[in-house]
Order: structure tokens, then C-alpha cells, then sequence
């Protein structure tokens, strides 16, 4: 026990004394999270649009000042004729038009019908659908309004609710496929690349020659990263919670111990790259491209995995993150219990018994 | 300090990968206090035979005994009774000197008392006190080298396997590794050692030249010599290559 503790302590001074470590370690965490909680964001907020009214009566003012006032949209400028619509879209900073047609009101009270012009820039396809649903909305709610009085035969109305994530907060996704992507690449990377350097030193000869035997070895030099990479998960819960505003509505100690198995997972796999390479770049590469894209892409992180080929499909239920993210939001959002998520938490279970199996296979043949 | 006292002893040691023979039974014996050469040119089955020495791997059959141990059941007792070194040093380039043995030390469950007794004793005796708390990649080559073989021998091993313990290091920096191997055999821990140099090899007490699997050669380098008829020991050493040849 000693021994061990003797082999945790030097691997605590060879992060502690590595600023790349240290940097990865505890400065990654912090500026992705903040990066995708700022930045990656698919909410509408302040979209600048133009509005190009023809008619300026009070049914096109009070319509103009009800988008403008929904808190998606801010005035950029008025347009006086659509001469200057491309020219507003060219520049850049406008994202919509809105045209109203000539004598608005006159035709909307003498007519019951009046036209209203949505221009998207769509070389944002996803903002352009959008924005132009959101304006649509918008106008829609308004024209509800003026018939409160009137009866109008056969309505349906749908009531739309957004369960467990009522505001559509974009943070809401992000959290939990950041919390997996970090835990995994830092746990993999960091484990993977600390084991090779131990094999390029020459000193993992020595270790193997000493009395400690191969699996004290692997425990002692993982130990102090699974620690480090709990902490992380805490740092990235409480940040979630405290800047971004999401919750956890399940137990806290549920969501910890997955955390804990996940980041046992990723160090299986960090233990499993470092048996297939001598390399401390290779093993970098391995971990960043064999890590870090699948988990962006193929996780249900950023695009969902319905929508994708099966093939594709297929592949992502390969993918570690993806059974991890799901268990993360089911505690952090939906309040769930264990009993709705031990179908996903045994497969990272069996997951991580494989790769430990595998690797253990491997250092086997490369001892003999 | 040679005596008769056999510390290693190895009949018929044969190792095989497949149908590959590594090692074809390997007879010899090492004597306690002994500084025994073991060359041969790359691939020949040293490092193969010194990984069954150390207890790393298992030989396939023969009777070998290390330290008093067998080497197909006693294992992990051969591991706690040998030292090694290989040509990498193997010492902690971010840990101080200090840390380096303290860690290594550990290893091989030394009080933590005894560890600071000893290290001090040993900084005193390579002058290094002052280099006490110095991270070891900021002392010199020459220095780390023979940090490493103190380390090596630090938990007092029976024997202590030196695996090309001077690659790449300059003439006068391997004459005066060679003195702390000397010290060490003089306070009777066996030094079994392979090079490349075979200036080296005129310094051991015998000499084991391995090829393709076999020993070919084992005797004192002037026995060697005068049996070859030849003035030294590489020209044995081409020889015995040619021989096979």
C-alpha cells in the first residue's frame, strides 16, 4: 500500500510540474465550457432585421413594434424602397426583411387580408428557417388578436410546451456532450500520453522489472487522473449551474457516479491506446482523432442521431459518449432515477470491461 | 571480489516464440561478486536471456536459478532481489534527484528512515550533495548515469543486470562508470552486464559471446584471446561471427 501511495504521489508531481498538463487539465474545461455555453448557440437573440413599410399606418406600426419589442429581433434600419433590400442583406448585418405591402390597414380591415413580405438571408440556412418561423409566429399571434371578437368556425389550435427545457436553452444540449467530450478526451489523452512517456523514458522497463506488478503499475499511474477528472466533472456541473443557469433535478450522487464510471471508461481506453503505440505523439493523435471527432459528431452532442444514415446510426451506438450523454441529461434535466437509465449505464459498464480486457490481452503479449 | 559461490546458474535454458528458438539451451554460470560480460551482436538472444534472468518472461525449459530462485515459479522473488539498468538511464527528467530515489526506493519497500540515511550516504560518496533538490534534467550526462547504476543497486540487490549501460556516453565518462561498477562488485553485489564496447569486454572478470541463440564463447577475456590467437577482444568477436558465416 505504501508502494502505491509512493507511485501516486511521483505521478501527482509530474502533472503539478507539467504546465501543458496543468493547462489541459484545468483550463480546458473552464474555456470550452464557456466557449460552447457563449458562443455555439442556435437561440435567437438580437438578430438585426431591416423593415421596408409601404403603407406606415397604426396596423403596420403596431406590428413593426410588436417584432421589434419580442426581444429577437432589433431594428438595424428602415428601408425606403426594395431597391435597397439587396444592398441591406449585401452589407452583411441585416438578417431579415420585413415588407409591408401598400395600404396595409385600409385592406386588412376592408379586405381581411393584407400581405406581409418575409426576406431571410438564407446562406445561413438554419438562422434563415428560423428567424423566419419566429416572424411568422410573431404576425400570426397578432392577427389572433384583432379576431378575439369574431368567431371564426373551425379553429385548431396547437399548445405547444417544451418539456424539460421550456426556454429552448441551447446550454440545456451543450452541457452534458461538453461534460462527455472533456472527460473523455482529458481522461484518455492525459492517462494514454503519461503511460507512453514512461515507455519512451525507458523507465517503464525499470517499473517492470522492479517487484510492482503490471496492474499496480497501470492503477498507480491512472489513480491520480481519475481524481483530477472528477474534479473536472464538479467544476463543469457547477459551472453549468452557476453561469448558465442549468439544473440538476436528479440526485447529485447518481449523476457523480456515472460521472466516475464514465471517466473510468475513458481511462480503460486511455490505457488501451497506450498499449498499441511507443509514441507520446502518436498517442496524442490517436486520442484526438479517434476521440474527439466521433464524440463531437457522432454522439447526439451537437446533431441528432435520428436524422442521420443508418450506417451512421449504427456506428454511434459504438460510441461511449453517446450512452453517457443521454444518462447525463436524464438526471440533469428530466430528474430521472437509475432505474430508467441502467440499460445505458450497463453498456458503459460492459464497454469498459471490454477495453480493460483488451488491453490486458495486449500488455500480456508485448511482456512475453 | 569473485568467489566460487554460484548466484546464477543456467542448464539448458531454452526459449522459444513460435517455432522461433531464441535462446538454445544456454548453459553457464555466474559467480557471486562476479562482473560478467554478456555480448553478442543484435539479435543473437541476449536481451531475450536477460528478460528471463530478470524474471520479465518465462522460459520455455531448463533449470535456472537466480539469486537463489527458480526462474519459472519464483519470479516475483527474483524481481525483488535484482537490480537493473538499462542505457536510458530511466530516471525522471521532472523529479529532483532526491524524489528519483525516494520514488524508486519505494518501490522495493525501504523505510522511509533507511531511504534518508542511505540517500544522504550516497550523495555524500558521489559529491552530489548539492545537487540534492536539482530536477534531473538540469544536471549533466555523466552524473545522471551514475545516479542511475546508484539507484540501481540502492536496495542492495544479489545481482544487478546493466543492459548497455554506456550507449552513447564518451570515453571518460565510461572509464569512470566502470569504477563505480568495480566498487559494486568489490562489495560483492554480481554485475552482469552487456555492450557494444569491446574495449568493455577486457574489463570483465569472464565473457559470454552469444550468436544466433547459442553461446559460442565463455571464459576470461585472455583466455579468449589466446585461444583465438588473436591480440583482442574484437577481433574474438569477428571470429566467432565469421565462424558461423
Amino acid at each position: 500500500m505504501k508502494r502505491f501511495w509512493g507511485f501516486v504521489i511521483k505521478e501527482f508531481y509530474h502533472i503539478f510540474r507539467d504546465k501543458r498538463t496543468m493547462l489541459i487539465l484545468f483550463g480546458m474545461p473552464v474555456v470550452q465550457m464557456l466557449l460552447f455555453g457563449f458562443v455555439v448557440t442556435n437561440e435567437i437573440k438580437d438578430i438585426k432585421i431591416a423593415i421596408l413599410d409601404y403603407s406606415k399606418d397604426n396596423v403596420t406600426r403596431e406590428l413593426s413594434h410588436k417584432i421589434l419589442s419580442s426581444g429577437y429581433f432589433v431594428l438595424d434600419q428602415y428601408l425606403d424602397n426594395s431597391g435597397q433590400i439587396e444592398a441591406a442583406f449585401r452589407k452583411g448585418n441585416v438578417k431579415e426583411v420585413v415588407v409591408f405591402e401598400p395600404g396595409f390597414a385600409e385592406k386588412v380591415h376592408k379586405l381581411g387580408k393584407a400581405n406581409v413580405q418575409i426576406l431571410a438571408d438564407a446562406s445561413d440556412a438554419n438562422t434563415a428557417n428560423l428567424i423566419s418561423n419566429y416572424t411568422s409566429a410573431i404576425v400570426m399571434d397578432y392577427v389572433r388578436k384583432l379576431n378575439v371578437n369574431v368567431i371564426t368556425p373551425m379553429q385548431i389550435i396547437p399548445e405547444v410546451r417544451m418539456m424539460y427545457n421550456e426556454q429552448l436553452k441551447g446550454v440545456y444540449m451543450f452541457v452534458p456532450g461538453i461534460m462527455a467530450m472533456i472527460l473523455l478526451l482529458i481522461s484518455a489523452l492525459l492517462t494514454s500520453i503519461s503511460i507512453v512517456r514512461e515507455k519512451e523514458l525507458g523507465t517503464m522497463e525499470i517499473l517492470l522489472v522492479s517487484p510492482l506488478k503490471p496492474i499496480q503499475i497501470i492503477i498507480g499511474k491512472v489513480t491520480p487522473y481519475v481524481l483530477l477528472s472528477f474534479i473536472n466533472a464538479g467544476v463543469i456541473i457547477l459551472l453549468g449551474n452557476l453561469v448558465f443557469g442549468m439544473p440538476v433535478q436528479g440526485s447529485t450522487i447518481l449523476l457523480l457516479a456515472e460521472c466516475i464510471l464514465f471517466i473510468i471508461l475513458a481511462l480503460s481506453l486511455g490505457i488501451f491506446i497506450s498499449t498499441s503505440t511507443n509514441s507520446q505523439q502518436t498517442a496524442m493523435f490517436m486520442s484526438m482523432f479517434a476521440l474527439m471527432l466521433p464524440t463531437i459528431l457522432l454522439s447526439g452532442f451537437i446533431f441528432p442521431i435520428a436524422n442521420m444514415p443508418l450506417i451512421l446510426q449504427a456506428l454511434c451506438q459504438l460510441m461511449p459518449p453517446r450512452w453517457f450523454i443521454v444518462i447525463v441529461k436524464n438526471i440533469m434535466l428530466k430528474g430521472t432515477g437509475f432505474y430508467y437509465i441502467w440499460f445505458e449505464t450497463l453498456i458503459l459498464v460492459l464497454m469498459t470491461c471490454f477495453f480493460i480486457f483488451l488491453s490486458y490481452k495486449k500488455f500480456k503479449i508485448r511482456l512475453e | 571480489m569473485k568467489t566460487d559461490e554460484k548466484i546464477i546458474t543456467a542448464r539448458n535454458l531454452v526459449k522459444k516464440f513460435g517455432h522461433f528458438v531464441a535462446n538454445d539451451h544456454l548453459n553457464f554460470d555466474v559467480y557471486r561478486g562476479e562482473v560478467f560480460g554478456f555480448l553478442g551482436a543484435n539479435g543473437a538472444g541476449k536481451t531475450t536471456a536477460i528478460r528471463i534472468l530478470c524474471g520479465l518472461s518465462e522460459p520455455t525449459s531448463g533449470e535456472i536459478m537466480v539469486a537463489g530462485f527458480d526462474a519459472h515459479t519464483q519470479r516475483d522473488l527474483i524481481k525483488k532481489n535484482i537490480g537493473y539498468m538499462s542505457q536510458k538511464f530511466s530516471l525522471y527528467d521532472d523529479l529532483t534527484v532526491s524524489e528519483n530515489i525516494r520514488f524508486y526506493a519505494g518501490i522495493y519497500e525501504i523505510s522511509a528512515k533507511e531511504i534518508r540515511s542511505r540517500t544522504d550516504d550516497l550523495l555524500k560518496r558521489l559529491g552530489f550533495e548539492h545537487a540534492k533538490n536539482k530536477l534531473i534534467r538540469d544536471i549533466p550526462l555523466g552524473w545522471k548515469q551514475k545516479l542511475a547504476f546508484s539507484i540501481a543497486i540502492f536496495h542492495r540487490p544479489q545481482i544487478v543486470f546493466l543492459d548497455e549501460p554506456t550507449g552513447g556516453v564518451d570515453p571518460i565518462t565510461r572509464r569512470q562508470f566502470w569504477d563505480l561498477i568495480y566498487e559494486a562488485a568489490q562489495g560483492g553485489i554480481t554485475v552482469f552486464v552487456t555492450t557494444h564496447y569491446m574495449d568493455e569486454a577486457e574489463y570483465c572478470d569472464r565473457v559470454s559471446i552469444m550468436v544466433e541463440g547459442r553461446i559460442a564463447a565463455l571464459d576470461t577475456p585472455d583466455n579468449l584471446k589466446k585461444s583465438f590467437n588473436v591480440a583482442n577482444m574484437d577481433e574474438v568477436f569477428r571470429k566467432l561471427a565469421r565462424n558461423i558465416e
